[in-house]
């Protein structure tokens, strides 16, 4: 049967194009892979292959003309045996791409579908009344959650650099070199990129990798395998695999450490879908998220934090303490202002709290604990009580973690604010390294304060 | 055409020759019906065509077992055809239709089967190296003989990945299989305009790592390369490397006009060297099979094809509400 030979597309953009040039003439025969022609697009002059074998029965569209629009047909192709009378000349082609409609993609409300819904938020705590305490600091709860999943679980494993023989950059892995062996507590080269791509690689394979970043400033090496790569393939394979794995480490300031060490990431992956982001405060939260995101079966960011390491907090005494992602904590009620934080910025948000108290003003303070997901009706519905609204967090003021609080809360509970809600961010410098300087950049209590004051009219 | 002929003695039997004929064979169609399409639209973006290297995929799949893995690029037809994914699915994804292997939602460069234990499809240069890595390693923690097949172009073969992970795989002996295909291109930057190190396998010698150079137009010799690669990562002795030499025939996506080289360049390797005509050959001239044979295969390849090309136009766009799935596991 003769095939009409339609004028190709040789670009993502190319409507028509020049036919510059044919290379065959009426009777030649061509096999695929022969060039027929060259035609000009917009950008280059290609060349145009046959992909089909026979005799060039009649060609419709003489050398030179310009404007022939894509799928135009310009010669026509016969098979062995049939001659040019045999042709029959359909119709002009209608194009047989679908014709790309009104984009008419689920609106709004479908759009928080990305995120995992987050379940109701109560104050009550993540472990029954009367539980026995024990004092303990955040980096012993890191620890025993990893070793409590690593003992449930024989597909969790752990890599990064230093974590097995020198006990972890911050002992944070102490002991599980000891208990777990050389297979499942592994030290790596200096290599972020490569490690974390074999790691993810693992994770594609079944296993459940826990990767340590010495700190998340070291991640930076890394970025593409934790958002293309972990964060993106359940999406790209159409839920076939994905990346049941955790990426964690001390990320934002430790103390004089400079610029390159010394950034908090929360907003950078706050922004990806398919990744989970954790950033505890709290010793108790600290052991109960990580056992979470090593359950989990997509891609965790679990950002630490150096200062906070060495802090002890009370932790229940419970064999399996988890706590679930997407629930705020609030940790204490307040009824005139609503403060937002999570992390290390907790520790401004308390201070503030306890010392706005004495100036008569009651504050209630919320921990987000999981970024993504974001417990963001936990806020609106302190913020319909409160009417007032301050974040507080340790990055920077352009893109911030705040930023977006501040949108949801407008458009969500715009009617409740009785001010505009602030944002406390670190300042809008790199980190300096002389002391007076970097206290500066550094978001501080009295600063949390001024804003609360700010928004109370006080 | 004497130059075109191997010299080479097929130490395979004829079926085999006629299963290599018909993979490359249904890889080349495959790839020549998929230019078509995007010439007429229906295929949107990139879409990086495998002519010319189809012996590289049919030799090394020829090498491996059930269980092992294979991760490569965004020129990543040809390796789900060799592993075996339905040529529908695969086109159906070009296409962006709901049939498609990823639902429409990976795209030409984005594609995955875990029944195949294909893991992609990568669009960003030399990311699958380590990713291969972990899937071997991963292999290696389960205490599998199984290894990983992880192919990557000259261009990526300049990763910094790459000898992070060659000297990780080798400090943990995985199981993997670095395959360079080395097309002598990288889009329109030819190797001797990339790297002055002569060979690319050499690299790995810095790592301890064996390796060789394989004539990837010759798909009895990668099949060979090949065996003695999978032999050494099975017996535990750690990754092995194949730079394997080959030729695109095509430009390096559809919207590339290649002017970084001749037309004689191109017809002289397709006239000499073609993967799928040195086949033929020895399938003619060692009387292991009949023009009419070799013509029954082309005709049951054309209708593979057609039919996958059908089913790519027919099967429906996806749902909009898959949009918002597949997200979270
Ligand atoms: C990290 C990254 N940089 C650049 C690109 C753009 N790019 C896509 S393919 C390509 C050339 C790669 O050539 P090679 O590795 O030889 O593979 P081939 O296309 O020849 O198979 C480039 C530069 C990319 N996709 N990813
Ligand atoms: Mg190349």
């Amino acid at each position: 049967m003769a095939t009409e030979i339609l004028m190709p597309a040789l670009s993502p953009t190319m409507e028509e194009g020049t036919l510059a040039k044919w290379l065959v003439k009426e009777g030649d025969t061509v096999n695929s892979g022969d060039i027929m022609a060259e035609i000009e697009t917009d950008k280059a002059t290609m060349e145009f292959e046959a992909v089909d074998e026979g005799v060039i029965g009649k060609i419709l569209i003489a050398e030179g003309t310009e404007g022939v629009k894509v799928n135009t047909p310009i010669a026509v192709l016969l098979e062995e045996g049939e001659s040019a009378d045999d042709i029959q000349l359909s119709a002009p082609a209608a194009s047989e791409a679908p014709v790309a409609e009104a984009p008419s993609a689920p609106a709004a409300p479908a759009a928080a579908a990305a995120v995992p819904a987050a379940p109701a938020v109560d104050i009550e705590p993540d472990y029954p009344a009367g539980t026995e305490m024990v004092q303990q600091t955040v980096r012993e709860a890191l620890r025993d959650a990893m070793a409590e999943e690593m003992r449930a679980d024989e597909d969790v494993f752990l890599m990064g650099e230093e974590v097995a023989e020198y006990q972890g950059a911050y002992k944070v892995s102490q002991g599980l070199l000891d208990e777990f062996g050389a297979k499942r507590v592994i030290d790596t080269p200096i290599t972020e990129h490569g490690f974390a791509g074999i790691a993810t690689g693992a994770a594609f394979g079944g296993l459940r990798p826990i990767v340590e970043f010495m700190t998340f400033n070291f991640a930076m090496q890394a970025i593409d395998h934790l958002i293309n790569s972990a964060a993106k393939t359940l999406y790209m394979s159409g839920g076939q695999m994905g990346a049941p794995m955790v990426f964690r480490g001390a990320n934002g300031a430790a103390a004089r450490v400079g610029a390159q060490h010394s950034q908090d990431y929360a907003a950078w992956y706050m922004q990806v879908p398919g990744l989970k982001v954790a950033m505890p405060y709290s010793a108790s939260d600290a052991k109960g998220l990580m056992k979470t995101a090593i359950r989990d079966n997509n891609p965790v960011i679990f950002l630490e934090n150096e200062i906070l390491y060495g802090r002890s907090f009370e932790v229940p005494k419970l064999d399996d303490y988890t706590v679930p992602f997407g629930k705020a904590r609030i940790w204490r009620e307040g009824t005139d202002v609503t403060i937002v934080s999570f992390g290390i910025g907790m520790q401004y948000a308390l201070e503030a709290a306890d010392k706005l108290a004495e100036e008569g003003i009651s504050a209630e303070v919320i921990d987000l604990r999981t970024l993504r997901p974001m417990d963001t009706p936990a806020i609106i519905r302190s913020v319909m009580k409160t009417n007032r609204l301050v974040t507080v967090e340790e990055g920077w003021p352009q893109g911030s973690v705040g930023n977006y609080i501040s949108s949801v809360v407008m458009q969500e509970a715009f009617d409740y604010l009785d001010a505009p809600v602030i944002n406390c961010t670190g300042k809008d410098v790199p980190m300096p390294y002389a002391a007076n300087l970097e206290k500066h950049a550094l978001i501080t209590t009295d600063e949390v304060i001024a804003a609360v004051k700010q928004v109370t009219y006080r | 055409m004497a130059a075109r002929k191997s010299t080479k003695k097929p130490n395979v039997s004829a079926d085999e020759l006629k299963k290599y004929y018909r993979e490359m064979l249904l890889i080349r169609r495959f790839e020549e019906k998929a230019g078509q399409l995007y010439g007429m639209g229906l295929i949107g973006g990139f879409c990086h065509l495998y002519i010319g290297q189809e012996a590289v995929v049919v030799g090394l799949e020829a090498a491996a077992k059930d269980g092992d893995k294979r991760i490569t690029s965004y020129r990543d037809h040809g390796h789900m055809l060799a592993c075996g994914m339905e040529a529908g699915g695969v086109m159906a994804e070009l296409t962006g239709r709901e049939g498609g292997l990823s639902k429409g939602k990976g795209g030409s460069m984005h594609m995955f089967s875990k029944e195949k234990h294909f893991y992609g499809g990568h669009g960003i240069v030399g990311a699958q190296v380590p990713l291969g890595a972990g899937l071997a390693f991963a292999d290696k923690y389960k205490g599998t003989d199984n290894v990983t097949f992880t192919y990557f172009g000259d261009g990526a073969a300049n990763q910094g990945q790459v000898y992070e992970t060659y000297n990780m795989a080798q400090l943990w002996d995985l199981p993997v299989v670095f395959v360079i295909e080395n097309n002598q291109y990288a889009m329109g930057t030819s190797v001797q305009r990339s790297t002055k190190s002569p060979a690319l396998w050499k690299r790995g010698e810095a790592y301890g790592i064996a390796g060789e150079e394989v004539d990837g137009m010759n798909v009895l010799s990668v099949k060979e390369a090949g065996e003695r690669a999978v032999a050494h990562c099975r017996a535990g002795k750690g990754p092995y490397i194949l730079e394997v030499k080959t030729y695109r025939y095509r430009g390096h996506s559809m919207s590339d006009p290649a002017k970084y080289r001749t037309r004689e360049e191109v017809q002289k390797m397709r006239d000499e060297r073609d993967p799928i005509e040195q086949v033929r050959d020895m399938l003619l001239t060692g009387n292991h099979a009949t023009d009419e044979d070799l013509k029954a295969i082309d005709k049951e390849i054309k209708a593979i094809v057609n039919d996958a090309a059908e089913f790519s136009k027919t099967s429906p766009e996806p749902a909009l509400e898959e949009l918002w799935t597949d997200i979270y596991a």
